[in-house]
């Protein structure tokens, strides 16, 4: 009986919790009651986030890949600068994506990525992002999260109002934001007013292929050109520059270039230019800048130089460009997704201006003009204001949109992210950031079609926000759910370098192009070894080219003799795993660049000059299998004058 | 007392089932685990004196894709071509024709293995060296070092088959 009494409760129980879990799932898509945050940010062991951000790493040089909303990172991405996690930029085959025509840089300062678009809508093909100390832009393929391509940028310095892309990826945009002599001469830095100029490089990205190539730079007054944004819908064939330093002088920025009551957004009709130039306007000037393709079947990167560039003088095409006065300093420069509201996110400002494109083209059209620049007409200011936001904080820099009509926009003075609405232009919303945020990311939010989920602000100071790590620490960046009327603070999440600027896209619309392994069949390295009857060892006079595979778990050749003091050893390493997930690595001892992270199916080249006498143990670096430990060889160097045969064997006693 | 508690337990497994809907995946988890759980147990049946790559089992058909396999009387040399082709571009890296390397040789397979066995263990390593008595067997006496899955479409491994029928 008491049997009974227990199974009886025990059932009631059941019942209980089984009903319990079906009103749960109701309600969280209803939304009637509220969960808590930790709830919201959860992602259970082996779920998947339901986003991608890329995050830019500033000064990292590079890319890192994260998720939302959990905030957990899943990649760092190499683009601008060496990583000797994998090799990237002393292998061989990566090294030639980081030549410029400064020779090689290993580094750089990575700012603004930005994802391809179709239609106005992001398409989840590549991710552009840009190099700003040595005036770069960078294609990242996003089924292989690999660096696929460089491009230099002449006669720009401080490639700071990039890489935004058009809305079908018609052109990637790299504004300097240094002007500087064009071309480059000798001649004092004093005579810089008048005589510097602000290129604004439109940068072709082939439909298929993604491959860039500058289609021609607009050279523009000498003022800084600061952030851009395309126009998109009703808008799209136009390009926006925020400037400052209207001012135009060469020392002591922080006083000289903040004279000015209004600097300008700087409107361009890139197509009415692109035609002009289809037409054979413009001059090409000589010039001298790398462009560095990765070929995905021969593993390797190619750097050619290029001699010359298409330079378009804008008060020669008229109706191409015009000036809308903007208070005070404006930072960023950001257009809603209906293509309208150009927001002008004015530094020193107490409002934020928001101008409108049909007034602009309205203005344009009646020939409404307030004098010129350099021969580029300005518009009245009054005539292309569409409304401003009233003191709403202090220090504003960047805005994103919901695709709900309200936009957010960054503080970094008062640390905090305000909600208001286009159009009425009240403040909605006002949440607090930890501390001093620059950029902020919402999903598509530089797009037609923006997700408006999630948002997160990346912040410049972190101070208290995590355990002490010293006087040095990762910047903190926080998720908000906006999907409510109020924003609301879910999450806080380091991230790496410095994060300027991230695009975020829906996982759905890239995950399953995600490339798992390369094949061996489409290997087309010229010194692939793709089984093991094609491993052996070339003797090219003081070159020794080892052709070498690798799989669970040995390396073939494991025994190699004949190599000599002064020989240049180039070991080409071949992964011959298909399956997913299984690289391996290659290090040797005394080699003075990195060890190679080889995926399956692809091959790496590493640089060995062998200097001492001796017996030499080379290892896989990556825990492979059971056998990973096993997974090593000997390369016995021998002296200069030695006469000892090359020979090399795997197995054999 | 007796009928009660069935009533109890029918009650209880429709519930159970009613509530299944979204939590599908995670029972497939949960009975791929007793699956596992389950050979455990049978493992300490196989006799251990004879090595797992000289054991003999010619009904065992494996764990994969490959549930039965043809094999004409002829060997179909253009396909034994291919497989060999195959085997040489993927295989060797672990594998000699005629004695133990890596992993141990193919020749005379078939003597002891069936063809879907075969077939299984080229197209499905993981899953077979987790859940075939022999293939776990066989990973413990090739020191741990796991048959690598080099993603061989099904004709492929079918050719490779062909190969290993021609090898003396």
């Amino acid at each position: 009986m008491k049997n009974i009494y227990k199974l009886t409760i025990g059932f009631l129980i059941t019942v209980v919790a089984f009903t319990s879990c079906g009103d749960q799932k109701s309600s969280k898509t209803g939304g009637a009651l509220k969960s808590s945050n930790a709830e919201k940010v959860y992602v259970a062991p082996g779920e998947h986030d339901s986003h991608y951000a890329f995050i830019s790493g500033g000064y990292s040089g590079n890319l890192t890949v994260y998720g939302l909303p959990s905030g957990r990172m899943f990649k760092e991405i190499p683009v601008f600068s060496q990583f000797p996690t994998n090799g990237y930029g002393y292998s061989e085959e990566t090294k030639p994506l980081l030549e410029t025509s400064y020779g090689f840089i290993p580094w750089d300062d990575s700012h603004h990525p930005d994802i391809s678009q179709t239609n106005g809508k992001l398409d989840g093909r590549w991710v552009f992002i840009n190099g700003n100390n040595t005036p770069r832009i960078a294609r990242i393929s996003l089924e292989t999260f690999e660096t696929e391509e460089i491009i230099e940028v002449p006669n720009s310095a401080g490639n700071h109002s990039s890489s935004f892309i058009t809305e079908n990826t018609e052109y990637v945009v790299a504004g300097t934001r240094f002007s500087v002599p064009v071309p480059q001469r000798d001649m004092s830095i004093k005579d810089y007013k008048g005589n510097f100029k602000g290129a604004l490089s439109f940068i072709s990205v082939d439909p298929e292929h993604g491959h860039m190539d500058i289609k021609f730079q607009v050279l523009m007054p000498g003022f800084n050109y600061d952030l851009s944004h395309p126009g998109r819908g009703k808008s799209h064939g136009w390009f926006f520059f925020t400037t400052y330093n209207t001012e135009e002088a060469n020392t002591l920025l922080e006083v000289n270039a903040s004279q000015n009551d209004k600097d300008f957004i700087a409107a361009i009709n890139w197509k009415k230019i692109e035609e002009y130039v289809n037409n054979g306007g413009g001059t090409m000037m000589p010039a001298n800048y790398a462009h560095n393709v990765y070929d995905e079947a021969t593993h390797t990167a190619t750097s050619t130089m290029k001699k010359e560039v298409r330079v378009v003088n804008p008060a020669e095409v008229p109706g191409a460009v015009y000036l809308l006065p903007t208070p005070k300093s404006p930072h960023g420069c950001d257009v809603d997704p209906s293509g309208e509201y150009i927001v002008g996110n004015g530094k020193l400002s107490a409002n934020l201006t928001v101008h409108s494109f049909s007034k602009m083209l309205d203005a344009i059209e009646n020939k409404k003009f307030d004098g010129d620049a350099y021969g580029i007409p300005i518009l009245k200011f009054e005539d292309v204001l569409a409304g401003s936001v009233e003191q709403p904080g202090l220090g504003p820099l960047h805005t994103e949109f919901d695709g709900q009509g309200n936009a957010y926009t960054t503080f970094f003075i008062s640390s905090e992210v305000v909600k208001w609405k286009l159009g009425t232009w009240e403040v909605i919303d006002r949440k607090p950031t930890y501390y001093s945020v620059g950029h902020l990311t919402i999903p598509g939010g530089n797009s037609r079609e923006p997700f408006g989920k999630y948002m997160f602000a990346m912040n410049k100071i972190t101070k208290d926000r995590y355990l002490p790590v010293g006087p040095e620490m990762e910047h903190s960046a926080q998720l908000y759910d906006i999907s409510g009327d109020k924003m609301e603070l879910l999450l806080d999440f380091p991230t790496h370098g410095e994060p300027h600027y991230a695009a975020a896209i829906p996982a759905e619309i890239i995950k399953n192009n995600s490339k798992k392994i390369y094949r061996l069949a489409e290997n087309e390295h010229p010194r692939k070894a793709t089984n093991d009857a094609e491993a052996k060892i070339v003797r090219d006079g003081k070159n020794v080219h080892v052709y070498m595979t690798m799989i669970r778990s040995h390396f073939s050749p494991d025994n190699i003799e004949g190599v000599k003091v002064g020989d240049k050893v180039f070991f080409h390493v071949t992964n011959l795993e298909q399956d997913f997930d299984v690289p391996h690595g290659f290090a040797m001892i005394g080699a003075n660049n990195a060890e190679l992270l080889i995926a399956p199916g692809q091959t790496r080249t590493l640089t060995w000059e062998p200097k001492q006498v001796g017996v030499w143990p080379f290892y896989c670096t990556d825990f492979c299998s059971a056998l990973h430990q096993e997974m090593q060889g000997y390369i016995r160097v021998s002296p200069a004058d030695s006469n000892i045969e090359l020979s090399w064997s795997l197995g054999e006693d | 007392m007796k009928l009660t508690l069935k009533i109890i337990t029918v009650l209880f497994i429709s519930l159970l089932v009613s509530c299944g809907g979204k939590e599908e995946k995670k029972e497939e988890t949960f009975s791929y685990q007793k699956k596992e759980a389950t050979e455990k147990k049978e493992a300490p049946k196989v006799e251990k004196t004879v090595k797992a790559s000289e054991k003999i089992d010619l009904t065992n058909k494996g764990v994969g894709p490959i549930k039965s396999v043809d094999l004409s009387a002829d060997i179909d040399q253009s396909m034994a071509t291919k497989g060999e082709d195959v085997f040489k571009k993927m295989c060797t890296a672990c594998h000699r024709t005629d004695k133990k390397f890596i992993g141990p040789a193919p020749t005379g397979i078939l003597e002891r293995r069936t063809p879907e066995w075969v077939m299984n263990m080229i197209l499905n390593p993981e899953e077979m060296t987790k859940s075939d008595p022999l293939a776990k067997e066989l990973l413990m006496e090739f020191n741990g070092s796991p048959m690598a899955n080099q993603n061989l479409t099904e004709a492929e491994a079918r050719a490779v088959l062909e190969y290993f029928r021609t090898l003396k």
